[in-house]
């Protein structure tokens, strides 16, 4: 069994390390760089809660050895919100419209969401509801979810009175 | 669970990566998004994993007059905003925002998803329907199969153990051909319960090729020979697509499981390929 040495980027913080080349990138975050808010649901690719953002793109970590990372920039839901507590707008979103209960799925969701809102065009409601087949939420029944969307992308009516 | 411990190594070229194959019980990693997985559960356990991820060789879309070479390593979301690859052969394209998830699309790739040979998957269908050849290197030098004669059962084809795959290439396609394309899941990024994928080219007013397979409808893609055959030589006029239908289904070898049985796979078959060969034909004289 081989060890590596890696180097790489969390949420803007140089990391160094040496590890087993069977490491999950998930579990290196959360173990090693001590990043919790990657959760593992299924360790098999099915569930999405472990999804980061990987040199820009959204990526499940459970599908990724630790080694492939070296070099890269990882961004885990610890970086979505600003120092001083202000939300990301995709964490207001999911807030105002109870999108989570649980919030187990959450930190892979808002990766998601995250990647497909920053970008230089952000997505449309159609291509982000597309992208959350990609994560299985067992709590809200995915309308909270839909409705953050909504509001996230401007096609919607904003949070009903009530709805939190 | 995690994976069983094994020897990771970065290849740096084909040729390295082709040496590490050679040198005993080792395993490709690619887009990882079928292996890691595999590993997870450890119903895979390699002594070495070679990592392909950095070879740059092996990534890339060429389009030329002669066709569209993919390298394997190319992955599916990139192969998404190629528009050169949009323009040439727009079924594939088609096909690939259907392969798993944008999170998996993300990291998985052409030559991955080709090689596991899962009977439901839609690249391998895509790769028999439209001819494609795939280039297969070992130490021992190169070899090209056709994609109809690769894959052999469920998620067995005909590389061996220490051949990589290293690109596929498509022969071409006129631009106006239309894309044939319909899959019926049970929620997106699933499996496909039935899918239907090719292109028609439409020559003068009848159709001079087409190109049809199948996926979740066997134990590999299914091409539907006869129905191509019906077809070429046919104007689009007088064509009768529940005819063209049922020669599609005899070409198929569907299975009952959990998801549906096998008649039920035939029977959707059939309405799925009417809809998207009547659709195709339809489509105005482009893509
Ligand atoms: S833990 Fe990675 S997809 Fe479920
Ligand atoms: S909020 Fe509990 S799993 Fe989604």
């Amino acid at each position: 069994m081989s060890e590596h040495p890696i180097a790489l980027t969390i949420n803007g913080q140089a990391y160094t390390g040496r590890i087993e080349g069977r490491l999950t990138l998930a579990d290196y975050l959360r173990v090693n760089a001590g990043y919790t808010g990657v959760h593992v649901g299924c360790e098999q690719g099915v569930c999405g809660a472990c999804t980061v953002i990987v040199d820009g793109r959204a990526v499940r970590s459970c599908l990724m050895l630790a080694v492939q990372a070296d070099g890269s920039e990882v961004r885990t839901v610890e970086s979505l919100a600003a120092p001083d507590g202000t939300l990301h707008p995709v964490q207001q979103a999911m807030r105002d419209n109870f999108g989570l209960q649980c919030g187990f799925c959450t930190p892979g969701i808002l990766m998601t969401m995250a990647v497909l809102h920053d970008r230089k065009e952000p997505a449309g409601e159609d291509e982000m509801i597309a992208a959350m087949s990609g994560h299985i939420c067992r709590c809200t029944g995915y309308q909270g979810i839909r409705r953050a969307i909504r509001q996230l992308t401007g096609s919607a009516e904003p949070a009903q009175e009530g709805a939190h | 669970m995690k994976p069983a411990p094994f020897d990771y190594v970065g290849a740096t070229s084909i040729d390295d990566a082709v040496a590490q194959l050679a040198s005993g019980d080792a395993t490709v990693i690619a887009g990882g998004q079928t292996l890691m997985p595999l590993l997870a559960l450890r119903m895979s356990m390699p002594l070495t994993v070679v990592d392909i991820n950095r070879v740059a060789d092996l990534r890339g879309v060429s389009v030329s007059d002669q066709g569209v070479r993919i390298g394997a390593m190319t992955r599916q979301a990139d192969l998404l905003t190629d528009a050169a690859l949009a323009g040439a052969l727009p079924p594939l394209v088609t096909a690939v925002r259907h392969v798993g998830h944008h999170q998996t699309r993300n990291r998985g790739t052409i030559g991955g998803s080709l090689v596991f040979a899962e009977p439901a998957a839609e690249m391998p269908a895509t790769a028999v329907a439209l001819g494609a050849t795939l280039e297969l290197r070992s130490a021992g030098g190169t070899r090209n199969v056709a994609a109809e004669t690769f894959y052999l059962g469920p998620y067995m084809t005909d590389i061996v153990p220490d051949e990589l795959l290293v690109a596929v290439t498509f022969p071409a396609w006129p631009r106006h051909a239309r894309t044939v394309f319909r899959e019926v899941a049970q929620r997106p990024g699933d499996f496909a319960l039935v899918g239907l994928v090719g292109a028609v080219e439409i020559e003068g007013g009848a159709i001079a090729r087409a190109g049809l397979a199948w996926f979740g409808m066997g134990p590999t893609p299914m091409r539907a020979r006869q129905a191509e055959s019906a077809l070429v030589g046919r104007a689009p006029g007088d064509i009768r697509a529940s005819e063209i239908a049922e020669l599609a289904i005899a070409d198929t070898d569907p299975f009952d499981d959990v998801h549906a049985t096998a008649e039920y796979r035939r029977e959707v078959g059939r309405r799925v390929f009417a809809q998207a060969l009547t659709a195709a034909l339809a489509q105005e004289g482009q893509a």
